[in-house]
């Protein structure tokens, strides 16, 4: 005897999509107008400028070394002819990163207070990272069309679990004597959350939006099948003209774009590094004296 | 020794309190009272009893140590007070309202503006400045930022800890984290302060620095302060009175010195096996009056004084005013010269020169000299310059030998 899961499948989608579109629009119009916003103030940045900023924030968060790496890379990227690709990719990932993080950071923090929470949203979890992504790009197209919008869907699903389950992990290993304190001191639930649990899971949030940046960045040549657009269109179109090189240029702006995005958003849950380092120093050496340098 | 007799007033009543951890404290409990043992009952239901039937009141402005070996309850006991842990039964009374009956919101209340704590490893946000960790409470507590700053600022000064205010707790050594711990506790202006081995995790220097730093503070403002500690000296240093924790159980409260003299049983004996008694004792603990004393009245005779000294036998007598302060003491001998002179004032003259009073707060360790070195007996006073009783060279003997 077998079952057909894949004929209830089939008819499910088919429900949803006779009964749920006014729903369906809804999602598909803010998700839309997030990733259209950031994708005009991108492209229409100047590519001089956008290098800079690209350049300051190397310096600012990470160094003098790592800035050069930058802009050298960026150069190379603008004579690849793929800045504007790269543009389209960023306002991809940046839109399905903000997504993630709108769903992930509150069900990350139900999931930290109630263990019922999360012993239901673990198992869900673990579907969203393991099936294949394939599977649910189609549904994604046939509910949405093509185009941004269900490439942003099918990233946030792949590149959501580990904000939830670092959100999650890092309010759970907040030291318990710094919960007491918050306690003893008569904080409110929502005090406690804000004032001692946050602050101190930040690290660990900010891993967890590190790796949703990095995973959304791995969906990209996978999105463009759905007409997502960016760099992957330039992969896709080297594999399907078996053009080694412009497949490789893609691969190449990839890899590019995560190793700059990787090194700054790394940074961001420390303290500041490189450049400003040497004016901090000095200030922490001095703690008198901090109110003349700040 | 100070007790807290003249200040009857119970800030904290804790009554019948139990605090049982696990899955079934109620059955744990039915097992307990049916005189069933600890570990029949963790075998039975897993549960640890971890407070078991406490009773006993603090009084309002004594510094309260809840003494015992590790795993005897203590801190449990000490988070009963502003129920951190909910207790499993009984009543825990501040100011004669139950803490265990408080809504969510008399709770935080009661925890903003009454009592506040001290940790063991200082507990301060590592995100936040000296200053803002100080100002932690006020900042809970809703009051704007200009306001809090200035409170914590003297906070911070009042435990001795000036120009690090925009320092991170991890540039701080141990000894500067627990004085913002301290500033943190006492920006809210508590009543009771709790303080959880507060000064355990500090090397021993710095340790006995912060006792004389907090009975200091204590002395400058009176607060209830209910301090755990599992070490001996740091009790009898500086408690008014001393809990004794065995197994959950009170077994003993008492002042310092009961403690010592009348140990409840052998555990609490085993406390002092190394404790050295010239610390823990005061002059005015052992003085006794069996001098004889002389009221110095105008108008009476040298005479006088030598007769009663005959009669009771004795070589020194204690001359006092008629408020019982101390004025001299004199020898037979002294008395006697001075009485051939014929002067007037024969008392007066007659003083012995080198015989020094001591304060009743000095410690036995400081008068074992003295008394060694004196030909007489010693006479103690206290504040108020009144005569307590003299110490000899045999009380000493008798109380060293006792209490070794
Ligand atoms: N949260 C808890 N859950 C279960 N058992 C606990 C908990 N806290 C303390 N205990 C147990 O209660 C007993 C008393 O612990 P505690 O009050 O921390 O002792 P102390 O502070 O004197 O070392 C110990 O046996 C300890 O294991
Ligand atoms: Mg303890």
């Amino acid at each position: 005897m077998t079952f057909d899961i894949g004929d209830g499948v089939d008819s499910a989608v088919n429900y949803i999509l006779d009964n749920f579109s006014p729903l369906l629009d809804l999602i598909a119009a803010v998700i839309g107008a997030v990733t259209n916003g950031i994708q005009t103030v991108l492209l229409a940045t100047p590519m001089t400028l956008g290098i800079a900023i690209f350049v300051l924030l190397s310096l600012w968060r990470v160094g003098f070394g790592f800035a050069l790496f930058t802009a050298a890379s960026l150069w190379l990227v603008d004579h690849m002819g793929l800045w504007s690709a790269m543009m389209e990719t960023l306002s991809l990932v940046l839109a399905s990163t903000l997504v993630a993080m709108l769903i992930g950071l509150p069900l990350g923090i139900a999931m930290a207070r109630s263990d019922r929470v999360a012993a239901i949203v673990r198992p869900i979890l673990d579907l969203m990272q393991t099936m294949p992504a394939f599977v649910y790009l189609i549904p994604a197209a046939m509910f949405f069309g093509l185009g941004a919008v269900p490439g942003t869907i099918a990233t946030v699903i792949f590149s959501m679990p580990p904000v939830v389950r670092l959100t999650n992990l890092g309010i759970r290993q907040v030291h318990v004597e710094f919960i007491e304190a918050g306690n003893a001191f008569g904080c409110t639930a929502s005090q406690l959350l804000f004032k001692v649990q946050l602050p101190n899971a930040l690290p660990s949030i900010m891993t967890g939006i590190n790796q949703t940046i990095m995973l959304s960045l791995s969906m990209v040549v996978i999105a463009s099948m759905i007409g997502a657009g960016g760099i992957g269109n330039t992969v896709l179109t080297g594999i399907q003209r078996l053009d080694v090189g412009t497949g490789f240029e893609g691969g190449i702006a990839v890899v590019i774009l995560a190793v700059i995005l990787d090194r700054i958003t790394q940074s961001l849950g420390k303290e500041r590094a490189g450049f400003c380092r040497l004016l901090f120093r000095r200030q922490a050496q001095q703690p008198t004296a901090s109110a003349v340098t700040a | 020794m100070a007790t807290t007799e003249s200040d009857p007033t119970v800030k904290i009543s804790i009554k019948d309190v139990f605090k049982i951890f696990g899955e079934q404290p109620e059955r744990a409990l039915e097992l307990l009272k049916a005189g069933r043992t600890k570990p029949e009952i963790h075998a039975a239901t897993g549960c640890t009893i971890a407070v078991n039937d406490a009773s006993f009141d603090i009084s309002a402005g004594e510094i309260f140590v809840i003494m015992g070996l590790s795993g005897s309850g203590k801190s449990t006991m000490l988070r009963l007070i502003n129920r951190l842990i909910e207790p499993t039964s009984g009543a825990i009374e501040i100011a004669g309202r139950d803490v265990a009956q408080m809504s969510r919101s008399e709770l935080v209340a009661l925890r903003r503006n009454d009592v506040s704590m001290v940790f063991q490893s200082f507990a301060l946000l590592p995100n936040r400045s000296v200053i803002d960790n100080a100002a932690f409470g006020l900042e809970i507590a809703g009051m704007e930022e200009a306001e809090r700053k200035r409170r914590a600022r003297t906070v911070l000064q009042a435990v001795g800890l000036e120009g690090y205010d925009d320092s991170r707790p991890d540039q701080l050594s141990g000894g500067m984290k627990q004085r913002v711990g301290l500033a943190r506790a006492l920006a809210g202006e508590p009543t009771v302060l709790l303080m959880d081995e507060a000064f355990s995790a500090l090397d021993p220097l710095i340790r006995t620095e912060m006792q004389d730093e907090l009975v200091r503070l204590q002395s400058e403002h009176s607060r209830t302060i209910v301090f755990v500690s599992h070490d001996i000296d740091e009790a009898m240093r500086i408690g008014d009175r001393i809990c004794i924790m065995q197994n959950g159980e009170v077994v003993q409260v008492g002042t310092p010195d009961e403690i010592v003299l009348k140990p409840a049983n052998d555990y609490v004996r085993s406390f002092f096996r190394n404790v050295d008694v010239s610390q823990v004792f005061r002059a005015g603990d052992i003085a006794r009056k069996t001098q004889v004393t002389i009221i110095d009245r105008q108008g009476v005779s040298a005479a006088a004084a030598l007769e009663r000294m005959e009669h009771y036998d004795r070589d020194i007598a204690i001359i006092l005013g008629r408020d019982k302060t101390y004025h001299g003491m004199v020898s037979r001998n002294s008395l006697i010269e001075t009485t051939r002179d014929g002067a007037s004032d024969p008392y007066r003259r007659a003083f012995l020169k080198d015989i020094e009073p001591i304060p009743a707060a000095e410690s036995l360790s400081n008068v074992l000299g003295k008394v060694a070195a004196s030909a007489f007996p010693v006479p103690v006073i206290d504040e108020a310059n009144r005569y307590l009783g003299s110490i000899s060279k045999s009380t000493l003997l008798e109380t060293l030998d006792r209490t070794a």
